[in-house]
Formats: C-alpha cells, sequence, structure tokens
C-alpha cells in the first residue's frame, strides 16, 4: 500500500543536499549546532524538540525524537508531560484568539 | 518466565545466533565488523596488556530478566566447581599484570564456593581489585545472603549493580515485577554498610542499560540524573554510573527479532560505529572464563561460546600467557554493540 509517510524516509533526510547542497549544509551544520549542549542541556532541547515534533505532527520527527529522548535518559511521564506541553500551547493559541472575537464581538456589537 | 534453553528455543543455540548476525547483518559482509575494523587498521584484533580476568561462576540466578546476554535463570543449573575456582586462583596468583578479578554470573552469589572463592582471592592477592556483579535482589532473596554487604566489606569487594532506571516502571518491565523495589532496599543495605558513601573506599557502582531497542545516551549526563533522583526519591547515594549498550545477542536478540527492530538496531549500531571505541574495547585487556573452565576474549563470545583463538590453552586447566597475549580477538557482528557512539565495556563508556 502506498502511503505518503514511510518511517523508512527518515534515513534518507541527509540527501535532500542532492538537490541542492550549499543550503543543506548549512542546514544540517545550523541543526548540529542547536542541539549541542549549551545554556540547555541535550537532554532538555530533546525534550522541546519532541513537544515541537508533536505540536508539528511530523511523524519522522516524533520517531526520532522519541528515540532520542529515550536515549537521553527520558522516561514515559516527562515525555508525556512534554507532549502535554505542545498540546497546551496549541489548544492556548486557539483559545487566546477568541481575544480578537470578542474585540469583533464588542467592535460591531450595539 | 523460563530461560531460553528451558523454553527449548532455537536461539539457545550458538550457532544459530551467529547465523542470524552474519546472514541478516545489514549491508552483508561489506558491512561486518571485519570490514569496518579493516578500514581502520585494527584487524586482526590483538590484545593489549592482560589487565581484567573476567569469571562467570555460573549461569544459575534469581532473576530471569528480558535482555540477559547470559540467559541465565533459576532453571539453570551450570554452576562452577571448586576445582575450576582453584585453576583460576593459581593463574591469578601466576599472572602479576592482572589488576582486577570480576566475577559475574548469573548471581554469582549463589555459586555455594562463592565467599570461599572471595576470600581466597583476597589471601593470595591483597591488593587486587575484586568486582562482584550483584543483582541487588540476591541480598534480600534469602536470609543466608542478608549479610552479603558485611561480606563484600570484609573482603574489600567492589559491587557493581545493574539498575536500568531510577523508577519502578522501566526497572521491572526489564527485570521482573517487583525488583525495583527490592534494588532499592538492597542498596540501602548496601549505604549503610559504607558503600557508595563519599569519604568512604567501598566502591557502589550502578549499570545503565536501555530498557528497548535504542543506545545509552550521555554517561555522565544519566549519572548526574540518576545521582539527583537516587538521592531525592529514595536517599540512596552511588560512585559512579556505567552504560552499557545492548549486545544484540541471546533474549535481548530474541527481543530484537520478536519485535521486528533487529535491523533497525544494527543500523542504528553500524551507523554509530566509532574507530576510538573500537581501539578501546575492553577485549583487548581481559580474559574471560566459563564457568567449566574455558576462555573467551569476553562475556558475550562465552554466550556465542565462540572459544579465544590459541591453539593449546583454550581452557583454564591449559593457561598459556605467551600463547594467549599473542592470539587474535574472536569477533562479529554481536561486536557493534561495543562500538557505538561512546562505545560500551562492563566497566561503562570507553571513548
Amino acid at each position: 500500500m502506498k502511503t505518503y509517510y514511510n518511517p523508512d524516509d527518515l534515513k534518507k533526510f541527509g540527501t535532500i543536499g542532492d538537490l541542492q547542497k550549499s543550503m543543506a549544509d548549512k542546514f544540517f551544520a545550523y541543526y548540529a549546532e542547536v542541539f549541542k549542549e549549551g545554556a540547555l542541556t541535550a537532554r532538555e532541547k530533546s525534550l522541546i524538540a519532541l513537544g515541537v515534533a508533536h505540536a508539528l505532527q511530523c511523524p519522522y520527527c516524533i520517531d526520532a525524537y522519541t528515540t532520542d529522548t529515550l536515549e537521553k535518559g527520558c522516561d514515559e511521564e516527562q515525555m508525556m508531560e512534554a507532549v502535554h506541553v505542545a498540546a497546551a500551547i496549541r489548544g492556548g493559541a486557539s483559545l487566546v484568539h477568541s481575544t480578537q472575537m470578542i474585540n469583533k464581538i464588542k467592535e460591531i456589537s450595539m | 518466565m523460563k530461560s531460553l534453553k528451558a523454553q527449548l528455543h532455537s536461539l539457545a543455540d550458538p550457532e544459530e545466533e551467529l547465523v542470524i548476525l552474519e546472514e541478516r547483518h545489514p549491508g552483508g559482509a561489506g558491512s561486518s565488523f571485519r570490514a569496518h575494523l579493516e578500514k581502520i587498521g585494527l584487524y586482526p584484533l590483538q590484545p593489549t596488556t592482560l589487565d581484567i580476568f573476567q569469571i562467570n561462576l555460573g549461569k544459575m540466578c534469581n532473576q530471569v530478566c528480558k535482555h540477559c546476554h547470559v540467559d541465565a535463570g533459576p532453571d539453570r543449573k551450570e554452576i562452577m566447581t571448586r576445582e575450576t575456582m582453584e585453576l583460576c586462583l593459581e593463574v591469578i596468583q601466576r599472572e602479576e599484570s592482572i589488576t582486577c578479578v570480576d566475577l559475574t554470573g548469573g548471581a554469582p552469589e549463589m555459586n555455594p564456593d562463592f565467599r570461599w572463592f572471595v576470600e581466597a582471592i583476597r589471601e593470595i592477592r591483597p591488593e587486587v581489585k575484586i568486582i562482584v556483579r550483584c543483582n541487588l535482589t540476591i541480598i534480600l532473596a534469602n536470609p543466608r545472603f542478608n549479610d552479603l554487604p558485611e561480606f563484600f566489606k570484609k573482603n574489600k569487594v567492589e559491587v557493581v549493580s545493574s539498575l536500568p532506571y531510577f523508577t519502578a516502571l522501566k526497572t521491572d518491565s526489564q527485570r521482573g515485577e517487583g525488583v525495583f523495589e527490592k534494588s532499592i532496599e538492597a542498596l540501602k543495605l548496601l549505604n549503610l554498610a559504607g558503600y557508595g558513601q563519599k569519604n568512604s573506599d567501598l566502591i557502589l557502582n550502578l549499570v545503565y542499560n536501555p530498557s528497548g531497542a535504542f543506545l545509552p545516551g550521555s554517561q555522565s549526563e544519566l549519572e548526574d540524573e540518576f545521582k539527583k533522583k537516587l538521592w531525592d526519591r529514595f536517599g540512596v547515594e552511588f560512585n559512579s554510573l556505567f552504560t552499557i549498550t545492548n549486545i544484540p545477542i541471546s533474549r535481548f536478540l530474541e527481543y530484537l527479532l520478536r519485535t521486528d527492530n533487529y535491523e533497525n538496531y544494527m543500523e542504528k549500531l553500524l551507523s554509530a560505529f566509532n574507530p576510538v571505541a573500537a581501539a578501546g574495547v575492553m577485549c583487548r585487556n581481559t580474559i574471560s572464563i566459563g564457568w567449566d573452565g574455558f576462555l573467551y576474549d569476553c562475556d558475550f563470545n562465552q554466550m556465542l561460546d565462540l572459544k579465544v583463538n590459541t591453539l593449546n590453552s583454550v581452557h583454564i586447566s591449559d593457561w598459556d600467557s605467551a600463547a594467549l597475549s599473542t592470539r587474535s580477538i574472536v569477533i562479529n557482528n554481536h561486536c557493534f554493540g561495543c562500538t557505538a557512539g561512546a562505545g560500551s565495556s562492563c566497566g561503562g563508556a570507553t571513548a
């Protein structure tokens, strides 16, 4: 069965440079720099990435950062809390826009 | 849960395991462990100085861990005899380069001659490091084991214990129901005896290995996390954390195959191949002795029945240090487990 997403395609990520090398090289160098230990630990960055992966609903990123957070010693509870953070921000982002709706209601209502 | 052997599982046969490791290896012979060593000029792999004398006292264990490379458990009856231990003592006394005698199993303490053996090693080599790979729960398994912390202390034994995680969920899923709680209790008893304490020379190290088809993360970061969590939650202290990669043999191989994780796991090990870790693999300074006295390059080769590659020195009764020091170490694709990322050994990361 053909699907849009194939887990094996994640392994091909590095080959995006075949079509445009200099930009891909810059992207991957940047990517590697971002995930290095810095003011945040590599473990904290991995949990952020796991949350963002869920917010973006990227199946490749979810596979990659589920593995990565486990490898960095996070447990299921911490990982699920990271997903809840993503869900709260996504839900909150919708809800906070209701202030715009309320403003508009006030603007056009008697 | 029964051992693979008691289940009459095909993977209880080392030949069957080697067929899988060779024939189902991602990339085939061109990406074998041998090919990787050849590329970096390390083939044939040669020993350095014999430093660690690791003895498997038997496959009997009170636990049946899902990832166990020994396929140990209560149904395993293979146990080292006192006669074989006496042969080991002769070598330990004679080979002055040995700085560490590493006792493993199964649960080594279940060998009826365990205490006699430890005391005999301490007597003939007062300064040698003696390590016992203690599964912790054995201390509470039977009243006759309750005084093990005091016995270890008396004989200046270093304790190395597995604790896959600082929560019950992950620990018990790998090592069995209730193991976490008993392990914490045993750790507290070891702490009480002086183990793992600041300003104490009684060393208590923990072993972390991933509870699934993934690699261990940074040893120092995990150690910090374990130290903080075990102290905050349980008031438990320890010295160092060793991260160990699961080697694709025995029960862990069975798990990988059953869950369709084998190829992905091997690809992960291959892509993480680290030449620095390859140069520092533990088999270069170790000899592993099986419960029946046969000699191996490491405990994993022992479980695959890959004996040392020497003509006349394959058993402790025929120990020939010259032959052993010039041997070529036997390798296969399971060795990728020791060379991935920061490397892996019985003493943790190597690179």
